[in-house]
């Protein structure tokens, strides 16, 4: 189990461009799934003897349906924009963690087999004949990207690194080698319902104490509604909030909120997870199959309106794919999306992002906070890399930014950012999103969130920053495990709602 | 002769080659919003983001200075030169053809001095040698020749531009004339003869690619409407 051993790279005072150092993490493999979780995936479990085969029809069928993929594979001019834009090629050097050679692992490939220019000409044009090698290439280095679209930003092209992973590790699923991380999460929600596999009435139960946890601290009866018919909203958040430090102070912030607003609301046995791991995976009908379940329990449940609590990648799913995965939105005309929206109110964006919700009843006073409860802390915003770059909140571009931080400065009175080109849309990933945020990857992990501790070093010796909000799950998981071998405290990691909590005026 | 058979081939490919592959391009669905945001709310923001990214190159500028300068010059400078080329194609000359002529004279400079910097990345920056395929270079040596070899005949030696337009009109109007035999301007031509060629089957594919990229030309507007594929469309009806 142990990962071998490896420097903890030093922070410097600025982000640096490493010189190239080949083949470095070469060694970082993520462990593969074994035979029950491949089969319940339906996916083979070991390389057959037409493993080349699958590999290419996958490829070919992939392209057809994606015109994402299509087009970042023609598109590159190799100009380099990219090269010096992703954490991991920051914090490891190696080359292959440069999006456009990482990229490149699949172009080759692409270029011999489904272009008349590497057919004619491989060399010249650096195509290259599928072969073990290469495999193996794609397995270390497409689980050495977190699919945090911050190259995608810079490329010229928009081409987003994000969609050749997801590609990349589907074909590696449909010719044996998956991830088992993944795919044992997604076996654990598709019959269980959250990552977590945690069983109905355990999370009962964990409701249960957290109430009596609420009132003996504030001496209020806050309430923790499970599978409640009739319920305004239905709250939708990652399984890690009902019982990971420090995610489930969040969800007794969520809890409060309610509670201060008077919004009847309800979570789900059903539908207790946000995440959907089918993201990382490139496959749209495994990821779709997990957010019907969202769909299901609010029809089920006769909800009015459905809220997304504190995940990133939960969020980009649910904001941009929910709608078209299962009509969890507006605009529907065919009978399937028809069924839900009209259940829906439309007075309300659905699906709302949980700190959309809080900051409109700060904003228009249906709920009071008082920011001096939190002046203890001298606070900053880590944006996660899903909402930052593959999502919104509020009316406008880039409500994304503002909507978290406006209710952040509503409740505490010592805020400051850090530098510009490490948050908004530059924003660095926490180092172990999209499907990296496991023990066997831990030193992908370590050196990933080189550049976000280096931005974050700068605040605390600049503005003495005592404390890193943020609102995604595997942001927390990352940092609070990750930050310490920097020298960072992990109580410096917290929810935006941990600190709403806190502030609230309860009765 | 030959060059008209050859310019009548490679015309041919281009164009088929091009229309095919963004035939290709609208074919394939993109069954999920995946602008990279913060992005427009509206079409006509998306027609506005575009038109930064042709124009100005917004993203790349974002990226890097140094790739920004040298491949806007190479870019613009190309621009302004095949505007001024339409000469040999047009007669009367069109107005602004006629106006662009010193400008684009002088743009060939910009385009030789832009693709020789991005020439010199390639050898000079350690992650750009990585990624660079021969190709990379080629292209660029390519299209540094084309533009020596047309300001030679510019500034120094110059060619018999009146036989040379006669050559294209004839071949537009397929009435083929003789192509002027100065080696100069045959060798110019081969050039412009390959890059034509290899366009639809190389990295060129960048400037249709653009257009069709899903993170740049889609409304960020999923909770408003349901965005949804085909392909995708025939999995609703299963439930």
């Amino acid at each position: 189990m142990a990962a071998a051993e490896f420097d903890i790279p030093e922070i410097k005072d600025d982000i640096e461009i490493p010189k190239l150092r080949e083949g470095v993490m070469a060694h970082a493999k993520t462990f593969m799934a074994a035979k029950p979780v491949q089969d319940f995936m339906g996916y083979p479990h070991e390389l057959g003897e037409d493993w080349k085969e699958r590999a290419l029809d996958k490829m070919g069928d992939l392209l057809g349906k994606y015109r994402s993929l299509k087009v970042f594979m023609d598109a590159c001019v190799h100009c380099g924009a990219c090269t010096d834009k992703c954490h991991y090629y920051l914090g490891t050097s190696d080359p292959k963690n440069m999006p456009v050679a990482r990229q490149d692992l699949m172009r080759q490939v692409y270029r011999r087999y489904f272009t008349t220019a590497g057919k004619l000409f491989p060399k010249l044009v650096g195509a290259k004949d599928l072969t073990r090698d290469i495999l193996d290439d794609w397995y270390s280095y497409y689980y050495q990207c977190s699919e945090c679209r911050r190259c995608s930003v810079f490329c010229p092209y928009g081409i987003d690194t994000a969609e050749i992973t997801m590609a990349g590790r589907e074909i590696l699923n449909h010719v044996g080698m998956g991830q088992k991380y993944s795919n044992e999460i997604l076996s654990k929600v598709h019959k269980i319902g959250n990552n977590l596999g945690l069983p109905g009435p355990a999370l009962e139960d964990t409701l249960e104490g957290l109430e009596e946890d609420i009132e003996a601290d504030t001496g209020v009866a806050v309430k923790m509604p499970l599978d409640v018919k009739g319920a305004e909203v239905l709250l939708v958040t990652p399984s890690a909030d009902f019982f990971s430090e420090p995610h489930v102070e969040s969800l007794i912030g969520y809890a409060k909120v309610f509670h201060a607003a008077g919004i009847s609301w309800t979570l789900s046995t059903h539908a207790s997870e946000a995440g959907n791991f089918g993201l990382f995976n490139g496959n749209y009908e495994n990821m779709r199959k997990v957010a019907m379940r969202i769909r299901d329990a609010a029809l089920e449940l006769g909800v009015k309106r459905i809220v997304v609590g504190e995940c990133g990648h939960a969020w980009r799913v649910a904001y941009s794919f929910w709608n078209t995965l299962t009509g969890i939105g507006y605009g529907g005309n065919d009978p399937f999306s028809i069924e839900l929206q009209k259940q829906l109110d439309p007075t309300y964006p659905q699906p709302q992002h949980i700190c959309e919700l809080t900051n409109d009843l700060i904003k228009s006073g249906k709920i009071k906070v008082d920011p001096s409860l939190n002046d203890d802390l001298i606070v900053t915003y880590h944006d996660s890399c899903n909402v930052a770059r593959a999502s919104r909140m509020g009316t406008e571009p880039g409500g994304q930014f503002i909507i978290p931080r406006e209710l952040i400065k509503s409740v505490v009175n010592n805020f400051h950012d850090m530098a510009d080109d490490t948050i908004g849309e530059s924003t660095f990933c926490c180092g172990g999103g999209g499907g990296l945020l496991t023990d066997d990857l831990m030193e992908v992990r370590v050196k990933g969130a080189l550049p976000r501790a280096t931005a974050l070093n700068n605040v605390v010796k600049e503005h003495q920053v005592n404390f890193m909000a943020m609102i995604c799950a595997i942001c927390k998981a990352q940092f609070t495990k990750v930050l310490p071998k920097y020298g960072f405290d992990m109580s410096m990691v917290g929810g935006v709602h941990q600190l709403v909590s806190k502030a609230i005026k309860l009765d | 002769m030959i060059y008209a058979g050859m310019f009548y081939v490679a015309t041919l490919l281009l164009v088929t080659g091009l229309v095919y592959k963004i035939f290709d391009y609208s074919r394939t669905p993109a069954p999920l919003k995946i602008p990279t945001t913060p992005a427009p709310t509206t079409q006509k923001g998306v027609v506005y983001r575009m038109a930064k990214e042709v124009v100005l190159f917004e993203s790349l500028f974002k990226s890097n200075k140094w790739i920004w300068v040298f491949g806007w010059l190479f870019h613009f400078g190309l621009f302004l030169v095949l505007a001024r080329h339409l000469r040999y194609f047009t007669e009367p000359v069109w107005f602004w053809v006629g106006i662009v002529q010193p400008f684009g004279k002088y743009a060939s400079i910009m385009m030789v001095i832009g693709l020789t910097g991005l020439l010199a990345r390639r050898f000079l920056v350690d992650r750009v040698r990585y990624i660079s395929t021969p190709s990379d270079y080629l292209m660029l040596v390519l299209l540094i020749a084309i533009g020596l070899s047309g300001m030679l005949m510019t500034f120094v030696v110059h060619t018999d531009i009146v036989a040379l337009k006669a050559f294209f009109l004839g071949l537009m109007y397929f009435d083929v004339q003789p192509v002027p035999q100065d080696p100069i301007l045959l060798v110019h031509l081969a050039m412009v003869l390959l890059l034509m060629v290899i366009f639809p089957i190389s990295k060129l594919l960048h400037a249709p690619g653009l257009f069709f990229s899903p993170t740049r030309n889609q409304v960020d507007n999923p909770r408003e409407h349901r965005h949804l594929a085909a392909w995708a469309a025939r999995l609703d009806q299963k439930n």
